[in-house]
């Protein structure tokens, strides 16, 4: 059987979206875009090198601030703003990152925590820069005029345009972080998740490979806050505070730490969820918090992890017999699986 | 420069700021040690704690000392709603990883918060002093309400019982049996999950009583669990996770860096404890009275 492109098709589908000509499906297609680039950057660390960090919704939120400042403030074209956003992400996450690897496990997860509410406190209380607890309202839009002189886009509505511009470059991102956990750096990373003293043993320098990830999950969170604060109209303190770094964790349990694609169904998920919730209820977190727990304690592997058990328990039925794919406790596909 | 008496308001202010978050973060500090679960929705115990003495004063408004019955009563309900929260759930989550542990706790604070709103709705509730410490005295200078001179002796007596129960009586022998060695505890014969049940509730119960015991000094809303759970995690963080007396210290530290660090850095005092917390991670990760976790 020729394997189908999922990849390419589900790219295919989503450039479609403009096309149905709803203000709101591409409002919602545009948020799921964004933040699904936030919690995969974050899964880097969670699914594939095994670092959980309370504390992601920091580069997020310098990302955030970063761009909207150099478009809004300073006049800087959208993709230098956006390509700084991400640069200046990753070097705090490298800063950051520096001391977090020193440390372990419970640890590990109280100094992200820590470095994200010194960010928080600073988007808060820097009124000259950051504006405060008001934050920064009225982000431009990027300058996307061609588009609107090119045959088949010029019809559509400027939230679409950006959607497509947001679209391709949280493409390319996934296109990179693809070949990253493909690399043989991305299978270091695994071997450091399932056995760090037998990376040691063999020579790798656990540390640095920890901070490299840490790094490139910065820059990748960086660059989806810097495309959601064009998005939202505005960055605000909100975007760094603690209950923000949750959400991403809360994406990728409900898709699946254990697949490459998982924290993007899972923010998906979330957002069509949230969008659905809301119309019938102002408590989203209560059903939000229900959901996560009904997860935690039924669907450890989230959506993906349980349609790939699915899959292969349906793969292996012709020959009796057959164990079960080998998963791990967090619902983890073991690599050669 | 400043005053001598304008200065020691500022300390007993934050004195008192530390007692309050010292009963809140022993509780927190007591579940870690034994249990080794970083508790997030300790912060919705204490806001829950606070809506329920509000709704106890309310119902037994007509007896003038009610506030310490309605006190107790919120408190000893927080326990209950703990020891229900370990005993169906979160036993469960014992033998997985952190991850899953800090996520359930996250969750309940989503689903606390949001019942809270429900039930109590958005606007701000406050509850009176009661009348016996209604009053005020003047020391050096300073008028000191006689409410918050009874938190800031309340706040050592507790830590001296604690320190007590646990150092010197055979219930504090198994507790502290259970934070070094949970499975020799059970084969020496201790029901090693009531125990964890117990310390669950004793420090939810602490978490329900800071947020009782708080209401006559700050107004209930919204929001407050969010808040006080970093502050509850920066104290202990100072003073050491699991650390009964570093939780004491750290608390005072957080108190007097929050209150003079007003006068220094107007903007920056929420800064200043966030980057305590860092610098002692960093340099210290065990916390200031804390012991190296295996």
């Amino acid at each position: 059987m020729r394997r189908i492109p999922w990849t390419l098709v589900v790219f295919a589908a989503l450039l479609v979206v403009p096309f149905i000509g709803s203000r709101f499906y591409t409002f919602v297609a545009t948020d799921i875009v964004i933040v699904s680039l936030f919690a995969m950057s974050l899964n880097l660390l969670l699914g594939y090198t095994g670092l959980v960090s309370f504390g992601h919704a920091a580069y997020f939120g310098i990302g955030a601030y970063t761009c909207a400042l150099l478009m809004k403030s300073a006049n800087v074209p959208f993709l230098p703003s956006l390509l700084a956003a991400g640069l200046m992400a990753g070097s705090f996450a490298l800063l950051f990152g520096f001391f977090c690897v020193r440390l372990t496990r419970i640890y590990f997860a109280m100094l992200t925590l820590a470095f994200a509410q010194i960010v928080w406190a600073i988007c808060f209380k820097w009124n000259d820069v950051t504006g405060g607890e008001q934050g920064l309202p009225n982000v431009p839009y990027p300058g996307m005029e061609w588009m609107g002189s090119a045959p088949v886009l010029g019809n559509f509505r400027v939230g679409d345009h950006f959607y497509l511009t947001a679209l391709v470059i949280v493409a390319l991102c996934f296109a990179g972080l693809r070949r990253i956990v493909d690399s043989p750096f991305g299978r270091v990373l695994t071997v450091l998740r399932d056995n760090p003293e037998r990376a040691q043993f063999i020579g790798v320098n656990v540390r640095a490979y920890q901070l490299a990830a840490f790094v490139v999950a910065g820059f990748f969170a960086g660059i989806s806050g810097g495309l959601f604060g064009i998005f939202n109209r505005g960055v605000f303190p909100d975007f760094a505070f603690w209950t923000k770094s949750a959400e991403p964790l809360i994406m990728t349990i409900l898709g699946g730490m254990g697949s490459f694609w998982g924290p993007a169904v899972g923010a998906a998920a979330f957002i069509v969820l949230n969008q659905q919730i809301t119309s019938y209820t102002e408590y989203w977190p209560l059903t939000m918090g229900t959901v996560l727990i009904v997860l935690l304690f039924v669907f450890p592997g989230g959506i993906a992890g349980t349609l790939t058990g699915i899959v292969a328990r349906m793969r292996a039925r012709p020959s009796p017999g057959a164990t079960t794919v080998p998963v791990s406790e967090r619902g983890m596909v073991k690599p050669n699986a | 420069m400043f005053e001598f008496s304008f200065l020691f308001g500022q300390f007993l202010g934050g004195l008192t700021a530390a007692m309050f978050l010292f009963l809140i973060a022993s509780g927190l500090s007591l579940i870690f040690g034994v249990l080794r679960v970083l508790n997030f929705a300790h912060g919705s115990f204490y806001m829950i704690g606070a809506y329920l003495a509000w709704q106890f004063v309310h119902a037994i408004a007509p007896a003038p000392e009610g506030f310490w019955l309605a006190a107790l009563a919120a408190a000893l309900s927080i326990a209950l709603l703990g020891g229900i929260l370990e005993r169906a759930l979160l036993r469960h989550l014992y033998s997985r990883e952190e991850l899953y542990q800090l996520l359930f706790t996250y969750a309940l604070v989503l689903i606390l918060g949001d019942l809270a709103k429900i039930v109590w709705g958005t606007q701000q509730l406050s509850v009176s002093r009661p009348p016996s410490l209604a009053g005020s005295s003047e020391v050096f200078g300073v008028t000191i309400p006689h409410y918050n001179l009874f938190v800031m002796v309340l706040g050592p007596s507790i830590a001296i019982g604690f320190w007590y129960i646990l150092q010197r009586t055979a219930l504090g022998r198994i507790v502290r049996a259970a934070a070094l060695d949970r499975e020799t505890l059970g084969a020496l014969g201790a029901n090693v999950g009531w125990v964890y049940t117990g310390m669950f509730m004793m420090g939810s119960f602490l978490a329900g009583l800071g947020g009782a015991l708080v209401t006559p000094i700050k107004s209930i809303v919204p929001g407050m669990d969010v808040e006080i759970i970093v502050e509850a995690f920066i104290v202990v963080v100072i003073g050491g996770l699991g650390s009964f007396w570093g939780t004491f210290l750290g608390a005072l530290i957080y108190g007097q860096v929050l209150s003079f660090g007003i006068l220094i850095f107007p903007r920056f005092s929420i800064f200043a404890v966030s980057v305590l917390m860092a610098a002692i991670l960093i340099i210290r990760p065990w916390g200031l009275l804390g012991r190296p976790l295996k």
